[in-house]
């Protein structure tokens, strides 16, 4: 079921936004109670035609426009899905998620356990955030961790296509709300997946080591990834390996991977896009540290932007992002 | 008036003795610290519980607010479970990890009381949109009150539930009261059913203290919104004799509110206006109630009786 590791000679290279729209497709096919609502979803393909055709396809019932009113169409869905649908939620950017956290925190991830475990949530919710395309403090969020403090709700980062494809899939299958949080800057990257119609799932709550080296283990999520993989390239040339880990699923954290490879490094590098306080990357490094204090040897590092709302400039989004150079200079003197 | 058998008139009867008492019971077990938390009580809107609820199928669904019992024992939740679940009770409907504002039952189409004023509205437009693609020809009912009614969520689900033609009927209960304060602080027109017009349905205003003419009221409007034609909004004018919480002093009432002989008894004015011509005699009246008392004390003895939650069910449930 998990092919995630393997290359076969058939996989055929897909886009980003691609991948999502074949993940719904696919599993609108597979299960008739799969719904699709959210702005834009319908005729129109959406912003980054990521759900284009699916209207076409599976007609007004099943993919559906909603106003601009992301609250109302949000707690819609958590109730349509206590009743017997699994509804697909696209939320246009991530940061429009503040818009109906009530359904979400309150409803969604909740109703189960208040309700005597008499109901059942399956929500995926899909959403495009993070920065690098100079949108702007209220369109480059990256909000994981918020989500991630709230029990009852999974929140899974796709950093490739592949992922996507996989992790989407199973979101879908998955009877809790999931929480999608796709990449924008991500959007036309390409990544060889495999045939269409072959059941190619991602489990939820699995990471996965995108690399292997026996330095300096850095654990990036989301756009990041890519950009932990780049600085490894070119470190690789200057002597140092080092291992790179992708959550994927950043609620509920597979930490049992991480330190699995911490034991092999025992140096620790986080990397996102959401400021540190009480981010992803202090979560990962507590937990890492309450299991071992002894597993570093040098202290931990989060590599993320400064405490302040995304600017627009481009020169300014260059500096406030972490990206390749700035991974790479952090392990050099980490290594140092 | 609508015409019902006898039969279906002391269920009604019935049913408004069985919250009343329900609702009087919590109280007093509240009060001597039975029931911990906070609790929220429907006592004096019972008509609108029962009139609307008895006006649906079995399988359509509700949606309810933090004052919720009265809909959950109207739509046939047991009250058993119910009470056990007040008490904090691992027989209570959540396992006694809801509560008060938490009560569901599923098998009789109760989603959920729920603590969020407005989320009713919206959750019970899933439910239509549910019976929609699903063709079951279900309808939802969003319980809500003149408070909610001006928040977001609502405003969001009668905008949507008007442009997807979904099988929902509004039901506002107005108790004059959100919170501790009065229907002018809230609401900016005289009714609350004013709003369906800006969204290009029809609302109307009824006397939610006249437990058949809620019912009818409902039952017409069930039968509109079944038949695909849309929405409705039923505000329903009622009277909460209790404070917002148990224990609120209820300073904000004026000497006359505080009289006890000023208030308006849904339960009263059924069996005066209502039982000779519904052939109801006295001794049907006092069976039925004898009835509902005997479902309360029994519902009391199980919650009283049953064992607190083991700790294990606290990790239960987070995730399916």
């Amino acid at each position: 079921m998990n092919q995630s590791n393997q290359k076969d000679k058939k996989d055929k290279p897909l886009k980003y936004y691609s991948a999502v729209t074949r993940a719904f497709r696919e599993e609108m096919i597979r299960n008739e109670n799969v719904v699709l609502i959210g702005e834009d979803v319908g005729e129109s393909g959406g912003i980054f035609a990521q759900t284009k055709g699916l209207f076409s396809e599976f007609g007004p019932d099943r993919v559906r426009d909603t106003p601009i009113a992301e609250a109302g169409f949000t707690s819609l869905a958590v109730g349509a899905a206590m009743t017997g649908l699994r509804p697909i939620v696209e939320i246009g950017f991530e940061d429009f998620l503040t818009a109906c956290m009530d359904p979400i925190v309150n409803q969604a991830a909740k109703l189960r356990y208040m309700l005597g475990g008499q109901v059942k949530v399956p929500v995926t919710m899909y959403t495009f955030g993070s920065g690098g395309l100079n949108a702007g403090p209220q369109h480059s969020q990256s909000l994981a961790a918020w989500f991630s403090h709230v029990p009852g709700l999974k929140v899974v980062m796709p950093s490739s296509a592949k992922d996507a494809l996989g992790l989407l899939k199973s979101s879908i299958r998955d009877d809790n709300f999931v929480l999608c949080l796709m990449c924008k800057s991500l959007i036309g990257s390409r990544e060889p997946v495999p045939q269409e119609n072959t059941e190619f799932l991602i489990p939820l709550g699995k990471a996965e080591i995108k690399r292997s080296g026996e330095d300096v283990t850095i654990v990036a999520v989301g756009a990041m990834v890519r950009q932990a993989l780049a600085a490894s390239k070119s470190l690789s040339g200057e002597g140092i390996e080092t291992e790179v880990v992708d959550p994927r699923t950043v609620s509920p954290l597979d930490i049992d991977t991480i330190l699995e490879s911490l034991s092999k490094t025992r140096r620790l590098i986080v990397v996102h896009e959401a400021m540190s306080p009480c981010g992803i990357g202090a979560e990962i490094i507590a937990q890492v540290v309450e299991t071992d204090p002894q597993l570093l040897e040098c202290a931990p590092l989060r590599l993320t932007p400064p405490f302040a709302p995304s600017p627009f400039a481009p020169c300014l989004e260059k500096i406030y992002l972490p990206d390749a150079e700035k991974i790479a200079s952090s392990v050099r003197t980490m290594m140092s | 008036m609508v015409e019902i058998s006898k039969t279906k008139a002391l269920e009604i009867h019935c049913k408004l003795w069985e919250i009343r008492l329900f609702e009087l019971k919590a109280s007093e077990l509240y009060k001597d610290g039975t029931l911990p938390g906070f609790i929220h009580l429907s006592v004096g809107q019972e008509a609108c519980a029962v009139g609307a609820c008895l006006a649906l199928n079995r399988d359509d669904f509700i949606t309810s607010t933090h004052r919720g019992h009265g809909h959950c024992l109207a739509k046939g939740a047991d009250a058993k479970a119910m009470m056990a679940e007040l008490a904090g009770k691992e027989t209570g409907y959540s396992k006694g990890r809801g509560g008060s504002m938490h009560i569901a039952d599923v098998s009789v189409g109760v989603l959920g009381a729920n603590g969020i004023v407005g989320q009713s509205a919206p959750l019970a437009c899933g439910a239509a949109y549910t019976a929609q693609v699903k063709k079951t020809g279900q309808i939802a009912l969003a319980f809500f009150g003149e408070g909610a009614s001006g928040a977001g969520p609502v405003h969001e689900a009668m905008n949507i539930a008007a442009l997807w033609k979904l099988p929902v009927i509004f039901f506002c209960e107005c108790n004059r009261y959100a919170e501790l304060s009065p229907f002018d602080v809230h609401v900016s027109v005289p009714n609350v059913s004013a709003r369906a017009k800006g969204y290009g349905f029809e609302g109307v205003t009824i006397d939610g203290s006249d437990v058949m003419e809620v019912y009818s009221s409902v039952l017409k409007a069930a039968s509109k919104v079944r038949q695909g034609m849309g929405p409705i909004l039923i505000e329903a004018k009622t009277h909460r004799w209790h404070g917002h919480y148990e224990g609120d002093p209820m300073n904000y009432l004026d000497r006359s509110e505080r009289d006890p002989d000023n208030r308006i008894d849904p339960i009263q004015r059924f069996e005066s206006d209502f039982a000779e011509t519904l052939e109801l005699s006295p001794d049907d009246l006092l069976s039925s109630k004898k009835k509902a008392l005997a479902l309360v004390d029994q519902a009391v003895e199980f919650a009283l009786s049953s064992e607190n939650p083991s700790s294990a069910l606290m990790m239960e449930d987070v995730l399916s």
